[in-house]
């Protein structure tokens, strides 16, 4: 951590925790943030080398990216995770919560600290791994949940596969709440869902594309929800994608379950007809829904019952994407287009900026207790600064992941991240990266 | 204390769990195995109480433990002791299990303890045979003389049970051993915890008018009395538990965690023990705190004052001659 002192005046404060937007400074000392307020040096000599004059952007808490797939270990051709950390910072993600999706998958807790300290060597934004929760992935018998929580993971989660056996999960769900560890969940039926590339509807008909219907997701919806009420365990939904999934999701929290549930941009921001002529990189896991539910997605945003928003960050390599459609590979990088896609809800008159930016700073804390998140006094000084009005347009040779495959290229959004630090450390620079 | 020979402890002529019997049952059970720990320790062992009778021990189930300790409280009452280790054929078990009874039944036994992997298959033959049955546990139901053991060892060292806190961790879910001692301890005045985690625990075990503790730490504390349970093999290795080291990282006795219960607390364990994973060995093996080897002497006297209990209520000449 920096032991150093730095000024940030002339921002424009944003913290949803506290539901402050305010022009204002803010201290950071010893990676820390140690002071902030409206009338915070705003006497303060511009040219002191250690005043940084953010000239009315934003300085809001950096982002929690809580569903990040890399290649490493076991896939570093697709993405490290030094390489996803540069994109992290280069999209104003601060922390990056990282799936055990890996070769070897992350369910021993010897691996737990094999991402901790290979996070450490190499990684430019924090990194936090999710463990395994059943062994190998295989969805037969639980993971050492205790010993994966000293180890320092911070969540269990078989990425994205669903646990298709009732009993299993029942009892990893009830072994888990004893610890009070988070079940983090994907809702897909695997039966269901199996060879299907799209969402069944008119328009995968007539692509002639294999499909599975949108009731594949809601089906294990309702089924983990029951589990949930069951056992009492924390769960939370790594993401969904359509109506009747969130009206269940809704339903559960009228009840007082201990549920949350995420949505990715790509979600938000696409729907089914964007796979257009068969385009690969709008081929995602779960698939592009219809545009009622997109548009169901954006109102769960705006009506705070989606409680975060994800990147679902997850590189290919160019040869798994350039196949036919049905053969290609699930995924899409996102870390990089995160900040503008939230951002878009508050641009469309959806939900004030500091409610989405909430989505992606204190609530995914608050659901992982994780200590950033927030401007307060004492917290980490993980910080992005951004333009937020400033028109974009995505270009992938711009990016900073090891992988190409966005499915925005050449899409028109407004947001820009101009620094983000972590600890008070500069990580990103895009001023500094332009000159160069 | 000493009771008339002829005094009838039992209201039943069976002893088929520990629910249905009286705080009075239980404790003139107690003083009467009290007499025997005296007998059982002196030179010359034998009574013949038990004198012309004959006593089958019937198990389905293997274990060395329990039945050698009929076995031995048979034979020092004077019966004829006859052991049957029977393997459960898995296809059809129910029948079997009633062939087996009208075969015995033929043998004319005075008293039948039977062990079996199915919960209530005790009551079944006592339903069906002609002499007195004892349980020596049926799947996860019952295993009344073990609780009546423990009670004993605890009276021995604690006088009484008003008041005492006894912690019982482990695989309460499938434990016989855990719902008996439930049962008796609830009956006799002390406070039951439990402590496991929450796939080895009964999803209603608060009805049992129980204390519930999935954080070992917390449930031990202020505990007079640590009763560790045996963790099945089976269940060791990711269906309930996901491993050994992990079990005995956070439900294993260990000196550092009973250090957190009561200063002077004690070790109960029914055996056979898993050393390294419920139970560490220092703590098994540390006199200071450990009673499992007096358990197992309480177990020969329990027995002796069950099966005497038990011929109390036989007819003189045989109840079911024809």
């Amino acid at each position: 951590m920096s032991g150093k002192r730095i000024v940030f005046r002339n921002a424009r404060l944003v913290d949803p925790a506290s539901e402050l937007d305010v022009r204002g400074g803010l201290l950071v000392e010893n990676g820390r943030i140690a002071d902030l307020g409206p009338r915070l040096f705003n006497e303060t000599d511009p040219n002191d080398p250690e005043v940084i004059d953010c000239k009315g952007l934003v300085l809001a808490p950096g982002l929690i990216d809580m569903r990040v797939f890399t290649g490493e270990p076991g896939s570093e051709h697709r993405e490290t995770l030094e390489s996803a950390s540069a994109a992290a910072a280069a999209g104003g993600v601060t922390t990056i919560v990282v799936m055990p999706n890996t070769d070897p998958i992350i369910d021993e807790p010897s691996l737990v600290d094999f991402i901790h300290r290979r996070a450490a060597a190499t990684a430019k934004v924090r990194v936090v791994p999710m463990a395994a929760l059943t062994r190998r992935l295989a969805g037969e018998t639980m993971t050492e949940i205790g010993l994966l929580l000293e180890a320092g993971a911070v969540a269990f989660t078989d990425g994205d596969r669903t646990l298709a056996n009732a009993k299993v999960l029942r009892r990893a769900l009830s072994y888990a709440s004893g610890f009070g560890a988070l079940v983090v969940g994907h809702a897909e039926d695997p039966d269901l869902s199996d060879g299907a590339s799209m969402t069944e509807g008119e328009f995968a008909m007539r692509l002639g594309i294999p499909a599975a219907p949108a009731a594949a997701e809601a089906i294990v919806v309702e089924r983990d929800i029951r589990l949930v009420e069951l056992t009492g365990a924390r769960y939370h939904f790594g993401q969904i994608s359509c109506r009747a999934s969130l009206d269940a999701v809704a339903a559960a929290k009228q009840r007082g379950l201990p549920v949350t549930c995420a949505v990715s941009a790509h979600h938000l921001a696409l729907n089914e007809l964007d796979v257009g002529s068969y385009l690969t990189f709008m081929k995602v896991k779960p698939p592009l829904r219809s545009e009622a539910d997109r548009a169901a997605m954006v109102e769960g945003v705006s009506n705070g019952l989606i409680d975060v928003i994800v990147s679902s960050h997850d590189p290919q390599a160019a040869d798994t994407k350039r196949q036919p459609f049905a053969q290609a590979a699930f995924g899409a990088i996102g870390l990089e287009t995160l900040l503008p896609i939230a951002l878009s809800i508050h641009h469309n008159g959806r939900a004030g900026i500091g409610h989405v930016l909430k989505a992606v700073t204190a609530t995914p804390a608050q659901i992982l207790s994780l200590p950033g998140g927030r401007l307060a006094r004492g917290a980490p000084a993980d910080l992005v600064l951004f333009d937020p009005d400033v028109p974009v347009v995505i270009d992938p040779a711009q990016m900073h992941s090891r992988a190409r495959n966005t499915p925005f290229e050449g899409r028109k959004f407004q947001g820009r991240v101009r620094m983000t630090f972590i600890g008070g450390e500069c990580v990103y620079d895009r001023e500094g990266e332009t000159k160069t | 204390m000493t009771l008339s020979p002829d005094t009838a402890i039992l209201r039943s002529s069976h002893l088929l769990g520990i629910e249905g019997l009286s705080v009075g049952e239980i404790t003139e059970l107690l003083d009467l195995a009290d007499t025997y720990v005296a007998l059982n320790r002196a030179a010359e062992k034998k009574s013949a109480r038990l004198k012309g009778r004959t006593l089958i021990n019937l198990f389905f189930e293997p274990s060395t433990r329990t039945q050698s300790s009929f076995e031995l409280a048979g034979k020092r009452l004077g019966a004829d002791v006859l052991n049957m280790s029977v393997r459960t054929s898995s296809v059809s078990k129910g029948e079997t299990l009633l062939d087996t009874a009208a075969t015995l039944n033929a043998m004319r036994p005075d008293i039948l303890v039977v062990r079996h992997s199915d919960s209530g298959a005790a009551e079944l033959l006592a339903r069906k045979l002609d002499c007195a049955v004892v349980n020596a546990g049926d799947g996860s139901h019952e295993h009344p003389t073990q609780a009546l053991l423990d009670a004993l060892t605890i009276r021995r060292r604690r006088g009484s049970f008003e008041g005492l806190v006894v912690a019982i961790c482990g695989d309460v879910l499938h434990s016989r051993v855990a719902r008996s001692n439930i049962h008796l301890l609830s009956k006799l005045g002390a406070r039951v915890r439990l402590i496991a985690p929450p796939t080895l625990l009964p999803s209603d075990a608060a009805r049992f008018g129980v204390e519930i503790f999935t954080d070992m730490r917390k449930g031990l504390a202020g505990a007079d009395i640590v009763m560790m349970l045996r963790l099945q093999l089976e269940r060791m290795t990711g269906a309930f538990v996901p491993s050994t080291r992990e079990y005995f990282r956070f439900y294993g006795l260990d000196h550092a965690k009973l250090a957190l219960a009561k200063p002077g607390a004690l070790v109960m364990h029914p055996g056979p023990m898993n050393r390294g994973v419920e139970i560490d060995s220092a703590v098994a093996d540390d006199i200071e705190v450990s009673l499992i080897s007096e358990q197992v002497e309480m177990g020969v006297a329990t027995r002796m004052a069950v099966l005497d209990a038990l011929a109390r209520g036989l007819a003189p000449a045989g109840r079911n001659a024809p």
